[in-house]
Order: C-alpha cells, then structure tokens, then sequence
C-alpha cells in the first residue's frame, strides 16, 4: 500500500470507498485454517452483512407488536393463551410473547453487535493514525479530479493558498510545488464515536437493568406505606438486585386531586388533571411535601414515583345483629373500562357474624338510572355516590391456605343471599345510608368514599448514563452525517495555479467549495476563470452502466490510493463528458 | 368565536385546500402527460476519443418544468396556504397544539409534508415530484376529513406535556423529508427501467438518488431525535424510557429500515436501485406505523381519538 492510503478512513472491504479487493483469497480451496477464520471474519464484519442483520433486525422486531407481549401487556397474553389454547405451544416455542428476550432476536442483535465490533476496532486505530498522519501526496494530474479549475498564480502564491486553507479548517502539506490539504476527520470521528455509543448503549442496559426493581402500590387518601419490598402489591427486580438498595423512605397519600371536563360537550367527563399531593419522610430528615403528576414523577433518591391510576375505595361498616361493629375498612373497587368509572369490588367478612359474609358489586361515583332500571355511572366524579352490592354466605376460603385475591369472590360453593338468585334484592345505599343484611346477619353502612393512587416506584440505575450515552450518539450522528470530509489540492503548473477536490465519502458540496476556493486564492478572476468541470451538471444523464457502478469521485478516489497518479485512460464508466460535451481529461 | 365556530372554519378551509390540491393535482398531470406524449428526440451519440459512446443530455427544451407545473406549483402553494390556516386554526379553536389525535396528526402531518416540498423549491427545483405531492395529499386529506375527523377536545393528561410540541412536530417533519425522499426514490426507480417520455425530462437517475439520500439523511436525523424525545417522554409518562410498547416498536423498525438504507448507500452493490428500494421500504414503515399501528394496534399509545 503506498503511504497515501494510511490518511483514508479506513472502510469494510465492500465500502464504497474501499480499495478494491485484492484478487484471489476467495474462494480458494487451499486457503488454510487461518485463511477460513480470516474469510469469515472479513464477511461478518462487511457492510454487506451489517445490512442484511439490520433488515434482519427490523423483520425480527415486528412479531412483538402483533402478539401481545409479557412486559408490555401481560393481561393481552393471558387473553390470547386462553383464546387460542391450540397455538399456546407455538407461542412458547417460539417464545412469542418475548420476542425481544427471545433467543432468535439476540442472536440477531449479538451478531450485529459483534460485526459492529469487528467493523470498529480496525477502523479506530487506523483513524487514530490517520489524524496524526500529513494529508497525502498530490496526485500528479488534477484534471479528472472534482471541480479541477484554475486561477492566476504561480508557487510563489502557494504560502497564501497555504494560509487560506488553514483557515478553512484544512490540514496541510506541501510537495514540491503543490499543495495537499485535508479535512474533516471529524466525520469519521464521529461516525466511529456514533458506532461506539451503540454498543455503550446496548452494554448499559444490558447489565445495568439487572439492578433496577419496579414496585406498585394502591394506596388510599391518608394512608401511607414504605418501601419495603413486602408493602408493594406487586414487585419486579433484576438478577442482581439486593434489597437494602431500596431508598429508605415512607410516602403518604394525603390527598389524590383530579379535575373533569365540564364543559366541552364532546368531551363531558375527561379527565383533564391528576395530582397526587404526598408527603415524603426520609430517615434523619423533616417531613416534606411533594406532588406526583401523569408526566410529573417524584424523585427521591435514585427512586421514581409515578401515579399510575386511580380509583374509589368506600368505606364500609358491617355490624352484627347487636350492633357491634365487624368490619369496618376502605375497599378499592376497580374501575372497568368505563369513562364514568363504574368501578367493582369484593367485601369478604369471615368473621364476626354468624355465618361468613361475601358481598360483590358496583361502585357508581354518580349514579343514574337507565331506562331499563339498572344503575350505571353518568360522570366520573363523586356526585351522588351508590354502592349497590349482592351477598352470599358460605365458606369464602379464606383459611384453606390458597392465596386468593382480594380482587375476586368465587361464589360457586357460595349461598345467595341479595341480589342475583336471592329472594331479596341487592343492598344498594346512597353514601351515608345504611341496610340490613337479609337474614337477620346486621347491618351494612356505606359510611364514606376516599379515592385512590396507585403509585409505582421504580429504580433504574441505566437512566442517567442511558440519557448521556444518547446524547452523545445523537452529537456524533449528527457530525458523521453532516460534516463533509474532502481532500483539495492546490498545484503550480504551466503558470497557473490548479486546483481540485476529492469526496470522502458522501459530499455534496464538494464542487462548490473547490469553486469557494478558487475565488479566495485567485480574487475575481476565478468568477470568470477557465472552469472545466468533471462533475456532471444537473441535467446531463449519468446513467449507469449498472446499479453498482461508482461515481467517478469515488473511482478517482480508490485510484488515488493505489497510485498516487490516476490514470488516465477514459475507459469504462468514469469517462464523463463537461456539460458543453467536451471530453475533460 | 367559540370552539366549534373557529373548528367549522378550519374545516372549510381544509376542504378548499383539498380542492386547491386538487386543481394542482391536475395541472401537473397534464404537464406529465404533455411531456410523456413528446415526441421523443434522439440522444446524440457522441464518440469520445477513445472512450465509449456517451449520450448527450436530454433535449434542453423538456428539462425544466412547462407551464402546466408552474401553474401547479402556484397552485400547490395557494393551497398550502389555505391549509396551513386550516392547521392554526384548529390549533386555536382546541386551545392546544393541533396535533393531538389522528386527524390532528393527519391534518398537521400533511401541511409538514408539502411544507417541505414547497420549501424545497429554495434549494433546489423538485416540481416534477408536485403529482407525487400533491396526490399524496389530496388522498390523505380526504381520508382524514372523512374517516378521522374528531371534534376538538382537551387533551388528556398523559399528552399534557413541552414534549408533545417536541416530540409529535419533530416526528411530523421527519415524515415530510421522507414523503420527499419516497418521491425522488421511486423516480429513480422508474428511470432506471426506462428512460422515455416524462422521465426523459428529468434527472439522472445517479442525481435522484443523490437528491433522495440527502433529504432522507435529513429525515433520519429527525427520526433519531423523535426516538430519543419519545424515550425521554415515556420515562416521564409511563416510568420507563423503552418498552417495546407496539409504537415504540414500529418508530425502531423505521429507525432501523434507515440505518440499513444508509448502509446500503454507502455499499458496493448495494447502490442504486436496491437502496432506492429501502427507502421506499422505510417511507412505507412510516406510512403503517402512522395508520394501521394507530388504528388497529393494541398498546399504549391510544391516541387516535377514534
Ligand atoms: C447496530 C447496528 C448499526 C447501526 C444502527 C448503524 C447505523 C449507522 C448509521 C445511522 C450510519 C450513518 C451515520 C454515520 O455515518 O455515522 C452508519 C454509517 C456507517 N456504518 Fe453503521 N450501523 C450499525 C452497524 C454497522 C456495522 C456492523 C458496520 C460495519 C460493517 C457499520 C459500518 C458503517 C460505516 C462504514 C458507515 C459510514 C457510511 C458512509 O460512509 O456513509 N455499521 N451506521
């Protein structure tokens, strides 16, 4: 290789401007252990093949969104196994409903990953040399190169063309009687620096997601809880998180605001706001105030805190025959997929009276009547609160040792006792009122309605790096994409002074900074000076003579890197006609 | 004037843009078909001295646009105007940024997409993409008008956020630049099978390409930046950066579709007609993930409004 390649960016073998291959380590049968791993490594680490797993990748992603996904819609998973109980097994072996865990899609990422590192290492020490390295030597004819002009001045102009390209940014160097000027190694930098934030990005997530945990809790106004493993309702963590990693805090919900559209005809009953006014106490510190908003999470520590949903939660007293008091508790009642939010609950009474007590039913913040009679929520807020329950006696299992939900009351083995098949009707009572449990059991009284918060705190210990991993790659994205990276020269010759340009890489200004130069060095002159284009003009049909064929940019280009002097034969497709139908060259 | 005052006026004012784009529709077509129907004039073969024949560049007289497109252009321009009323004042009658829900997306998204194209015209001269654009927005205004249309309404709280000014309008402005790139990408292909007619008058098909990988690189940087907003705002939303939520997932297919695109530019082989052919992919990704992920799509993002 002549010493001018060392200042290119180093491209994979099938790079644009990559130097064409050197023939014969192919296919050849003879080629050796070494030779294969080399091969191989050469294909893996092609653009060829970055492009093929990109597609790959993309294809690979999409199953993940037709099919319900355990992280993201683990109640559409349960749906669809029970809906398609024949195709359970294809979904689990093909891991469908984690598609993004699945072995097939990390197969496809890690080898991306890896050609992404085989792609980078070689190209960093080559660029690391390349920035250190003088521009290399001029190519002994300018002429085919792009915007090759030329202006009035002899060598004795070449220390002011010097100074004007340094100050364009240029690095430069002198041979003989011309000038080589380079820049924009920032291009490459930050391609290579772009490419490096990947995989930075891909390691962080990777092993620094293994510490977080996620935690939600209901929680209703003028309760509170800690953060305790044990006082969330459910709770996730990575593989190597510890316990004592939760942030020592206590949270209460001192009162959970939210506002409604009452105005906006179309829209009567949208919610508008949700603000969670909480106090925080931390271990050695004041008591303080805070606020969770949708879009607005609490910060403690390394913790969030975001206010998931929200609901009602009456306060129900049942009291036995005599009066006294059996249960007295604020229920969370779940609202259904009702803008209004009728919402359901289960009550269990297991002790107490003389017969276990279930009571299921609806909540109704603002209850109205159909015209059929039955009750359904007509707005969101509490207007006129009902709760209208069926009760059932029997065993409720509750000491059988298998967890249940508080959620749910399976009354299969349950005897009817208001509402459904039972003689008496439903107990329904505005907030306040009070009803006899049929039987002669007590009473039931609906004595308040809070609301509540479900809060999920959740640590991740990737979000910060994540954030300044991504703002870095966006940076180099942007200098990789935008800066263009080009060669000029400047040569005294026949009187004048020649000048021309070269692309590295995509640059399509090219043309008109050689023309910017020409007026900086020669002045005026250059406007009207001899301009012999090896550009193709706007209009002039370059048709190729295949899709793969290359501008002849690039074709001077690798030309350059062999020899320092293109040849010039106008043979084959880089033969280029100026837009008067002169043949420049 | 009231909410449904001002939103009945934006209505109008979007059925006579459709009207307008249509009329422009038409008049490029027919500068189109006056082209294609001229009478072909044979390339002169010139002999280089030893190099190979070269055709010379097409008849001058077809290269720039007739006055069909001219009139079209105008055209195009009044009714970007008129639009572009219709999209403030449907922000103004909402009280909010109009780009909340699918026909806001819709209505904004398509003014961003001939925006582009009429504020191409600054750079560089690209009427002859004007019956792709302007078809491609007669089309989608109809649809939106007639199956997405909502009244307006407040926004719900999840949207209520700097980053929905940020992350839907960046998101819109990516869409436009690769609306424009489809249009150049497609033309190349088309010139490369042949060379007759309307195609005669334009670009090469190397300057095509050139055109449509600047303007999708464009588009490109805009995605990265949609991807990393939308990330920045689902940490602040739903408590987690990235999900594989179903849109989450369909902005990183299109993320990715461009990155291969970009490769593909830069690759020996790879040039031409088969990157040409992932641009369109790409631009397609985007076009499903704006309607069929919106419409049909179990996930988070239920913003439709439909
Ligand atoms: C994780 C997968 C990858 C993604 C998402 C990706 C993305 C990109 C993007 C967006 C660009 C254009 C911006 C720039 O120039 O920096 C680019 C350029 C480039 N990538 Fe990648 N890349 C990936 C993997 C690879 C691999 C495996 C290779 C090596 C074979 C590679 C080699 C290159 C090269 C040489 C360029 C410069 C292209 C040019 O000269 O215009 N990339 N890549």
């Amino acid at each position: 290789m002549s010493r001018s390649s060392e200042s290119d960016p180093l491209r994979p073998s099938d790079h644009i401007d990559a130097a064409p291959e050197a023939a014969g380590d192919g296919g050849n049968p003879r080629l050796g252990f070494v030779g294969w791993l080399r091969f191989l490594w050469r294909q893996l680490t092609s653009m060829r093949t970055a492009i093929v797993l990109l597609l790959l990748l993309a294809i690979a992603a999409v199953p993940g969104s037709l099919v319900p996904q355990r992280s993201s819609d683990p109640n559409g998973v349960i749906q669809v196994r029970a809906d398609n109980p024949e195709l359970v097994w294809l979904y689990d072996a093909l891991s469908l409903h984690d598609v993004y865990s699945s072995p097939w899609f990390s197969a496809i990422y890690l080898l991306l990953f890896t050609s992404l590192v085989g792609c980078v290492i070689p190209r960093l020490a080559h660029h690391w040399r390349a920035m250190r390295a003088q521009p290399p030597r001029t190519p002994a004819r300018l002429t085919r190169l792009v915007g090759f002009r030329t202006v009035a001045g002899d060598a004795s102009d070449l220390d002011r063309a010097d100074g004007v390209l340094r100050k364009l940014g240029y690095r430069t160097a002198r041979y003989g009687d011309s000038i080589s000027a380079e820049r924009g190694y920032l291009r490459e930098t930050g391609n290579l620096v772009f490419h490096i934030s990947m995989l930075a990005l891909l390691l962080v997530v990777g092993i620094g997601s293994g510490f977080g945990y996620q935690g939600q809790r209901l929680v209703v106004e003028g309760r509170s809880f800690a953060n305790a493993q044990s006082s969330y309702d459910t709770f996730t963590s990575g593989r190597w998180f510890d316990e004592g990693a939760l942030e020592p805090f206590s949270l209460s919900l001192d009162d959970l605001d939210v506002v409604y559209e009452m105005e906006n005809p179309n829209a009567i009953g949208a919610p508008l706001d949700f603000t969670a006014s909480v106090t925080v106490t931390e271990p050695g510190q004041e008591a303080r105030p805070g606020q969770i908003k949708v879009n607005e999470p609490l910060r403690i520590a390394g913790a969030n805190l975001y206010l998931i949903s929200n609901g009602y939660a009456p306060r129900v007293i049942v009291r036995d025959a005599e009066g006294e008091v059996v249960f007295d508790e604020y229920t969370p009642f779940l609202a259904q997929e009702d803008p209004m939010m009728t919402s359901l609950g289960v009550l269990k009474v297991p002790d107490g009276l003389d017969e276990q007590l279930g009571l299921l039913g609806f909540f109704y913040p603002s209850a109205g009547q159909l015209e059929t009679g039955a009750l359904a929520s007509i707005y969101p807020d509490l207007l006129n609160p009902v709760l209208s329950l069926r009760g059932f006696t029997g065993d409720l299992g509750l000491d059988a040792g298998v967890p249940r939900s508080v959620y749910a009351l399976d009354t299969d083995d349950l005897t009817p006792i208001a509402g459904g098949d039972a003689e008496a009707d439903e107990l329904t009572m505005a907030l306040g009122e009070t009803a006899e449990i049929p039987g002669g059991l007590g009473t039931i009284e609906f004595a308040d309605v809070q609301r509540y918060g479900v809060i999920e705190v959740h640590e991740d210990v990737t979000q910060v790096p994540v954030l300044w991993i991504t703002i870095v790659l966006f940076v180099s994205l942007l200098a990789s994409l935008l800066i263009p990276r080009r060669r000029m020269w400047v040569k005294a010759a026949g009187g004048r002074l020649e000048l021309a340009g070269l692309a590295r890489g995509e640059d399509p200004t090219l043309e008109r900074a050689v023309a910017d130069l020409a007026r900086r060095i020669g002045g005026d002159e250059a406007e009207a000076g001899s301009e012999t284009s090896a550009h193709p003009e706007p209009g002039a049909d370059a048709s190729r003579s295949d899709a793969s064929a290359r501008p002849d940019a690039d074709a001077a280009a690798s030309a350059s890197d062999t020899t320092p002097e293109p040849r010039s034969d106008a043979t084959g497709p880089a033969a280029r006609r100026g837009p008067d139908g002169r043949i420049d060259a | 004037m009231n909410t449904p005052a001002l939103d009945a006026l934006s209505l109008l004012l979007v059925y006579s843009a459709m009207a307008v784009y249509t009329v422009a529709f038409v008049a490029f077509a027919v500068d189109v078909a006056r082209r294609s129907a001229a009478r072909p004039v044979p390339a002169h073969e010139l002999v280089g001295a030893g190099g190979p024949a070269v055709s010379a560049p097409a008849e001058p007289v077809a290269i720039g646009p007739g006055r069909g497109a001219r009139i079209g252009f105008v055209l195009t321009v009044l009714a970007w105007a008129l639009h572009v009323a219709s999209v403030v004042l449907r922000g103004v009658a909402a009280g909010r940024v109009p780009w909340a829900n699918m026909y806001e997306f819709a209505l904004t998204g398509i003014a961003v997409i001939v925006g582009v194209f009429v504020l191409s015209r600054l750079w560089r001269d690209l009427t002859f993409l004007g019956v792709y654009i302007t078809g491609l927005a007669t089309a989608f205004l109809g649809v939106a008008t007639v199956n997405f249309y909502v009244e307006p309404i407040p926004l719900p709280p999840a949207l209520q956020s700097y980053w929905l000014v940020i992350h839907v309008f960046v998101a819109t402005l990516a869409t436009g630049f690769f609306a424009l790139g489809s249009g150049l990408s497609i033309l190349q292909l088309l010139k490369e099978r042949r060379a007759g007619g309307f195609l005669r008058s334009l670009p090469s098909s190397t300057q095509l390409e050139d055109l449509s990988y600047r303007v999708s690189v464009i588009g490109f940087i805009f995605w990265t930046f949609t991807l990393i907003a939308g990330a920045v705002w689902a940490e602040h939303a739903w408590g987690r950066y990235w999900g594989w939520d179903t849109k989450e997932v369909w902005t990183f297919i299109i993320w990715v579709v461009y990155a291969g695109y970009i490769h593909a530019r830069a690759t020996r082989g790879w040039r031409g007609s088969r990157s040409a052919w992932l641009q369109l992919v790409g631009f397609v990704a985007v076009l499903f993930n704006f309607t069929v992920v919106n419409l049909f799509f179990k996930g988070l993002h239920a913003y439709s409004g439909l």
